[in-house]
């Protein structure tokens, strides 16, 4: 019977099992994400608007948090409240490097190193913990980095850093360097949704799923499960590091009320949770959607005051009616679109 | 010997679950677990694939020490179980459930060979067509079948199976029966613990029973059906007295 089996590699393979042996870069879900990722992003370069390329900064920005965020909160099931510390953390010593004469593109690679780094250092002692207290422990972390930056003289202080003004000089003044940061962060989001592409479809990803479903069954199978919850953290907490890094240097100042913002933090959850944790595509429509709704909340009268409120009562929704979110309930409601949206 | 467990001893605060429990287990053998419910049988799984580590005493598996071994240890070394209350992987796909123990078990393969694997595995289980389907969405009989084919993918050298007949019905069991008795024809070692004795009659090749957490008795399936400690053990509990009168 064996035999059989194995000499009838003729017949075509069941449908689910063709999408591993096709290889990542031929699944069409991706390049779906990429070439729409990109073509929005591509719109203020071809129409040279600086308007808008400011409100799609906003936005590549949440695309490249939320996926990243989502390789803890969505494949392992670790909810972090405190994400934002790695961007903050990234962007103080990107911009303390940036001062002292160093270039931008090691100065972004340095805050993603940081990031990776306390997010090693963290891992293998608040991993442990599950469930809320992981959670707590997340905010714990930040509002202590907070504070000890504060406190953290070569940083600044409260006070922050602010940028010199001759360091946007070597990349042609300061509006040309905005054009530069642009650039930059719309490759580090399309590296970010590959990533979170790539985490998804590999082994290791699957030994992520497994502890997101039962982490004592996933240890049972053979899943070292510590070491991948590190990595998994790791991984999450790269690319916030790095942009952290291109929005300071964007903004040209940091502060420690700026950098570690846990409204921050909670947004990004929302935008997880709205687009569907969990999934590729789910952080990249939940980013956009939910920073279209803050856009015109914003400039409205009546809500301008209430944006916080929002990101609260639409968290509440999402738990109470769509646990999966936009994407994981289409995925769960026509099982064909599997295929299309990873 | 593939298993040697020596002197072990397992208390839960004040509960002693496991006294002074050791055996031998060469290897091709499949081995019955049997005892009253609460007598320790799951326990002692627990402690021989390193859920808990020992009060006292001693696990050897293939020649190494794996007291204080962390499950995923022993997994990579080829052991592998079911559990009594299923587990299941409820949001990935039934082939996703069993290729998470073709990667992670003793051969540690890679995606694309699990996928292909899981495949052959869940032929070989009845599970084929199940195959793309959310495990959440499997009925309890089938849930215990991804058990056995999660173990099985993981191409162990010994198989820790834990009452994956109960709750079946005879057909079923019958199916199972036959199942097991296939995995045994490929070299594996079992251990199964098992409330149906004559399911262990066909299956055992020797029985080890278990009472309030000490080993009571031990036999094939025949000298320990007829031990008079044994059917004293199981008054306190009809049906499974009645279990062993239909087997004697
Ligand atoms: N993690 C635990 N913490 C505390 N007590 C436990 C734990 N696990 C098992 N026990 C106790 O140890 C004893 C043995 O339990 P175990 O599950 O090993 O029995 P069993 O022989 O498998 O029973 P059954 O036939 O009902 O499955 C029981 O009294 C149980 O309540
Ligand atoms: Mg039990």
């Amino acid at each position: 019977m064996k035999d059989q089996q194995q000499s009838s590699v003729a017949l075509p393979l069941p449908a689910g099992r063709a999408a591993y042996a096709l290889g990542v870069w031929r699944n069409p879900g991706l390049w779906l994400v990429l070439a729409v990722v990109g073509l929005v992003g591509a719109y203020p370069i071809i129409t040279n608007q600086a308007a808008t390329r400011e409100a799609i900064f906003t936005t590549l920005l949440s695309i490249a948090l939320a996926s990243s965020l989502n390789i803890l909160l969505g494949y392992t099931g670790y909810v972090s409240f405190g994400h934002v510390v790695f961007f903050g953390l990234g962007g103080y010593l990107g911009m303390y490097l940036l001062n002292s004469g160093v270039g931008l593109p090691v100065a972004v690679l340095a805050g993603g190193m940081i990031a990776g780094l306390l997010a090693f250092l963290l891992g293998s002692a608040i991993l442990r913990l599950r469930g809320a207290y992981f959670a707590l422990a997340t905010i714990g972390i930040n509002e202590a980095m907070r504070t000890f930056i504060s406190n953290f003289g070569p940083f600044g202080g409260p006070t922050g850093i602010s940028l010199n003004f001759a360091v946007y000089k070597p990349y042609g003044g300061a509006a040309q360097a905005l054009w530069l940061t642009y650039y930059s962060l719309l490759s580090l989001t399309l590296v970010a949704i590959v990533l979170s592409f790539q985490v998804k479809h590999s082994k290791f990803g699957l030994g992520l799923r497994a502890i997101r479903e039962d982490e004592d069954a996933a240890e049972v199978m053979g899943v070292i499960t510590p070491r991948a919850k590190t990595w998994a953290y790791v991984l999450s907490a790269i690319i916030p590091g790095m942009a952290g890094v291109l929005f300071f240097f964007k903004n040209g100042n940091i502060e420690p009320l700026d950098a570690f913002r846990l409204h921050f933090s909670i947004e990004l959850l929302v935008m997880v949770m709205l687009g569907g944790q969990g999934t590729v595509l789910g952080p990249v429509l939940g980013a956009a959607g939910y920073q279209q709704l803050r856009g015109f909340l914003l400039t409205n009268p009546t809500f301008k005051d209430y944006q916080l409120v929002l990101a609260g009562a639409l968290l509440l929704l999402i738990v109470l009616f769509i646990p999966a979110g936009a994407i994981g309930w289409l995925r769960a409601r026509f099982p064909r679109l599997r295929r299309v949206l990873p | 010997m593939l298993l040697h467990v020596h002197n072990v001893s397992k208390s839960f605060g004040g509960l002693q679950a496991l006294n002074d429990v050791s055996f031998e287990l060469p290897e091709g053998q499949i081995l019955g677990l049997i005892g009253p419910n609460g007598a320790g049988k799951t326990t002692l799984f627990n402690v021989i694939n390193c859920v808990y580590p020992p009060t006292t005493g001693r696990v050897t598996f293939r020649g190494a020490d794996v007291t204080g071994k962390k499950p995923y240890d022993v997994s990579r070394m080829g052991m592998a179980r079911t559990h009594q209350i299923v587990r299941p992987l409820s949001e990935l796909t039934v082939r996703e459930n069993v290729m998470v123990g073709a990667c992670y078990g003793s051969h540690g393969h890679r995606l694309r060979e699990a996928a292909q694997i899981a495949d052959e595995v869940l032929a070989f289980i009845g599970l084929g067509e199940r195959a793309d389907q959310l495990a959440g969405s499997l009925n309890v009989a089938q849930k215990k079948r991804l058990e056995l084919a999660r173990a099985l993918a993981a191409r162990p050298q010994l198989l820790l199976l834990d009452e994956v007949l109960a709750g079946l019905n005879p057909s079923e069991v019958g199916a199972m029966v036959e199942t097991i008795q296939h995995i045994r024809e490929t070299g594996v070692t079992i251990i199964m613990i098992e409330h149906l004795m004559h399911a262990l009659m066909k299956l055992a090749d020797y029985v080890l029973v278990l009472e309030f957490g000490e080993l009571i008795a031990s036999g094939t399936p025949e000298e320990v059906t007829s031990n008079p400690a044994v059917i004293e053990a199981y008054l306190g509990d009809p049906k499974l007295a009645e279990g062993l009168m239909d087997s004697a």
